[in-house]
């Protein structure tokens, strides 16, 4: 069968089959990133935008470097060097870009369902490289491939997201993904960062950090962004990261081997240790890497619609 | 005897089929088919056989935005009532919101100039003045000037007063003047920057939402004011349970509160933004399942007084952007009554609701002629095409707004005439001509 999707919009457009074969296929692309010449023809002549309407750095860092490791031109725009900084629409930048006939467009969109209106609207793929607080496809497709290279199976395996999950869209992919895997999904946050009717998630949820850690396999803390303290979601940061910060004593239930994840950018010492941080059961790093290998599988099924076992 | 106008044979009101005769503007008689004697000899009456139509009253709209003056782009008053003739209404409240704010004589007259240069005959706007400057909520507005000026209520629609003092005083000032006040229900803070309901697929979705005690708490704000101050209350479109449970025990207690919802929170649920679909935008935002029955049967037991449209038309290239930053509003002068039929093909309203909830309810609470269908009452009436489906393109919508759930979907029932003051205003029907200046 030939990949069927044209746009990669959130998690749910996938089955486990294409998940699987989209880890298999990054297992591939993160060897081509060990050589000398990192470097491979797939997509020569083929053009990608960088549509980042939003600050980032690993992620369009991440897309640029798996565009151009694959031998498409990419091209950065952002919403400072775009005419949305002038007032124009969404809608009207779209059609600029489209007019130019790229085969993709990577965008990243400061509200949530931004993806969705460009792939309605246009005919080239649209890779959602986060939008607003609703999905990050991408990001929960490189965490999974990360904790698959260690586990090589997600069954009986059980995940904590620690953080603020109600603004996250890091934690609503990673909660599709992982639950479709067969993993066990923990959420644990102050109520105040906990999405509404949170009890209708494949979830369970916990506010004390230590007894979500008992027994688990990886945890992974999200970002805590520092306005919601001054939108009155907590009382103040150093609270939030003596009550909430991941800390070796949470750990010391988890399971002797679990994993420490975190999607960056960091802020040390709130939401996470700086020790825990840096320690051998970190995978923060790997999980950059995986980001190149899986964002390269990415570009190439989605710019390709390239042929899949079945 | 009268002269008359129109012989109106074989219409279908309160199933049977009626004889009507207008003359002079009213009802003259109206009465089993075959009992009302003809017309003998006169000249100039014309004669219509409406066999397959319903007879409904011209139907009244109490809360509309007719963005005129100030945003005319949207909608302008002219095309405002083009829509409210071809939908059935006779007088539409148009809201303060307009640029500038309806606070002032001045704009209230300019409203009602460029309605009778439009429409002279009808359908009528009722202008709701402001309820505080500007729609601020820092001073009160001159209600008295506003009432003389023609204006019919008051309200900050979609700018609530938050400053509870003052609102107490709002009530009590217009209250002089015979003005009711009308309030959109919302929690400032609760709701803020919220853009859907709160709940399930707000949080599925990543769209901040507006949860139900937002609109209850200020609910039971008003119930408690106009119990203490024993003055009358009207609340805004009405779109949960838990309003519905607070106006129900008010009603009870005696406390003097009347309420309205739209036909869109009758239809459909908050899985509508599934997909962020612009069109189903609106504040108060589409509620639950569980809230959409409960204002059902809040309409059939009449804890829910009237149905409006809150027709708030914008331009397509407003709502072509992302649920976050489109704009609030369905348009909804063109399909409100075959959204009411709807409702009644399902078995939710009986056919009767529909002048009791759009017609002879709202003329009672704002104080509006209504035609009852006695002898005497103004001929103010729409004839109606049960089994006439019909599919809303933006073409066949009479308002600049295109901006509903509806478009090009087909919907149930339309209206074929429109008579007020027994003079046909619309219609679609080759045998009735148009009395326009």
């Amino acid at each position: 069968m030939n990949w069927r999707h044209k746009d990669l919009l959130e998690i749910s457009q996938l089955d486990p089959d294409e998940i699987a074969h989209i880890f298999e296929t990054a297992a591939r692309f993160a060897e081509v990133n060990q050589r000398p010449i990192k470097k491979v023809p797939i997509l020569k002549g083929k053009s990608v935008v960088l549509f980042f309407a939003e600050a980032s750095t690993r992620t369009k860092t991440s897309f640029d470097m798996a565009g151009k490791r694959l031998s498409a031109d990419t091209f950065s725009l952002t919403k400072s060097g775009s005419s949305l900084q002038k007032g124009e629409s969404l809608k009207d930048t779209a059609l600029t870009l489209q007019a130019m006939n790229p085969d993709a467009i990577v965008i990243r969109h400061w509200d949530s369902g931004a993806a969705r209106f460009l792939a309605e609207r246009l005919d080239c793929s649209i890779i959602n490289a986060g939008d607003g607080w609703h999905a990050h496809p991408t990001q929960a497709l490189l965490d999974g491939f990360t904790l698959h290279q260690v586990w090589g199976s997600f069954a009986g395996k059980t995940v904590c997201i620690l953080g603020d999950v109600a603004h996250s869209r890091v934690a609503r992919s990673d909660v599709e993904l992982l639950t479709m895997l067969g993993a066990r999904v923990r959420i644990c946050a102050p109520r105040t960062l906990l999405p509404a009717m949170v009890q209708t998630w494949p979830v369970e949820v916990f506010s004390d950090v230590a007894k979500a850690c008992e027994g688990v396999d990886a945890v992974i803390c999200l970002r805590l962004q520092l306005e919601r303290q001054q939108a009155g979601l907590l009382p103040d940061l150093r609270e939030y990261a003596c009550t909430y910060g991941l800390s070796p004593r949470h750990l010391e239930k988890a399971k002797a081997d679990v994993k420490i994840m975190h999607p960056g950018p960091m802020n040390r010492g709130l939401e996470i240790a700086s020790e825990l941080a840096d320690c051998g059961a970190s995978l923060v790093l790997d999980q950059v890497a995986s980001g190149v290998a899986v964002r390269m599988t990415l570009l190439h099924l989605y710019l390709t619609r390239a042929r899949i076992s079945a | 005897m009268a002269h008359v106008d129109f012989f109106i044979r074989n219409v279908s009101w309160q199933d049977r089929t009626c004889d009507l005769l207008i003359g002079e503007g009213r009802v003259l008689e109206l009465a089993e088919a075959g009992t009302v004697a003809a017309p003998q000899g006169a000249s100039g009456t014309e004669i219509f056989d409406a066999a397959g139509l319903t007879l409904l009253p011209s139907l009244i709209d109490a809360h509309v935005h007719l963005r005129e003056p100030g945003q005319e782009y949207k909608e302008d008053i002219a095309s405002g009532l083009s829509a409210a003739a071809g939908g059935g209404f006779g007088q539409v409240m148009a809201m303060a919101n307009t640029s500038p704010v309806n606070d002032n004589a001045s704009v209230t007259r300019f409203m009602l100039q460029k309605a009778a240069e439009s429409f002279a005959h009808g359908p009528w706007v009722r202008p709701v003045g402001a309820l505080t400057v500007g729609l601020l909520g820092k001073e009160l507005a001159a209600a008295g000037e506003l009432a003389r000026a023609g204006c019919v209520a008051l309200s900050n629609d979609g700018l609530p007063v938050e400053n509870t003092e003052l609102f107490r005083r709002a009530m009590e000032y217009a209250a002089d003047f015979g003005l009711k006040v009308i309030d959109h229900c919302e929690d400032p803070w609760l709701g803020k920057g919220g853009v859907m309901n709160e709940g399930e697929v707000s949080s599925r979705l990543g769209l901040k939402g507006i949860p139900t005690v937002s609109e209850a708490m200020q609910v039971a704000r008003d119930i408690l004011l106009a119990s203490y101050l024993d003055l009358p209350i009207h609340l805004a479109h009405i779109s949960c349970r838990q309003s519905v449970e607070l106006i129900a025990g008010a009603k009870e207690r005696g406390v003097k509160v009347t309420a309205e919802t739209c036909p869109h929170y009758l239809l459909w649920d908050e899985s509508r933004v599934e997909g962020y679909d612009t069109s189903v935008r609106v504040n108060p935002p589409l509620r639950t399942r569980d809230d959409v029955l409960a204002l059902r049967q809040a309409v059939r037991t009449g804890v829910i007084d009237i149905l409006v449209t809150d027709h708030a038309p914008h331009a397509a290239h407003e709502k072509e952007v992302t649920f976050a930053d489109a704009p609030s509003g369905i348009s909804g002068l063109d399909t409100a009554l075959s959204l009411t039929y709807e409702l009644v093909r399902s078995g939710e309203l009986e056919f009767a609701d529909i002048s009791r909830l759009w017609c002879w309810n709202t003329a009672a609470i704002f104080g509006l002629p209504a035609n009852r269908m006695q002898p005497g009452d103004p001929a103010d009436f729409v004839l109606f095409d049960p089994d006439l489906a019909w599919v809303a393109t933006a073409g066949a919508l009479l308002s600049k707004g295109k901006n509903t759930p509806c478009l090009d979907k087909e919907i149930p029932g339309r209206v074929m005439a429109h008579f007020l003051g027994g003079r046909a205003v619309f219609s679609r029907l080759e045998a009735i001509t148009l009395k326009r200046p």
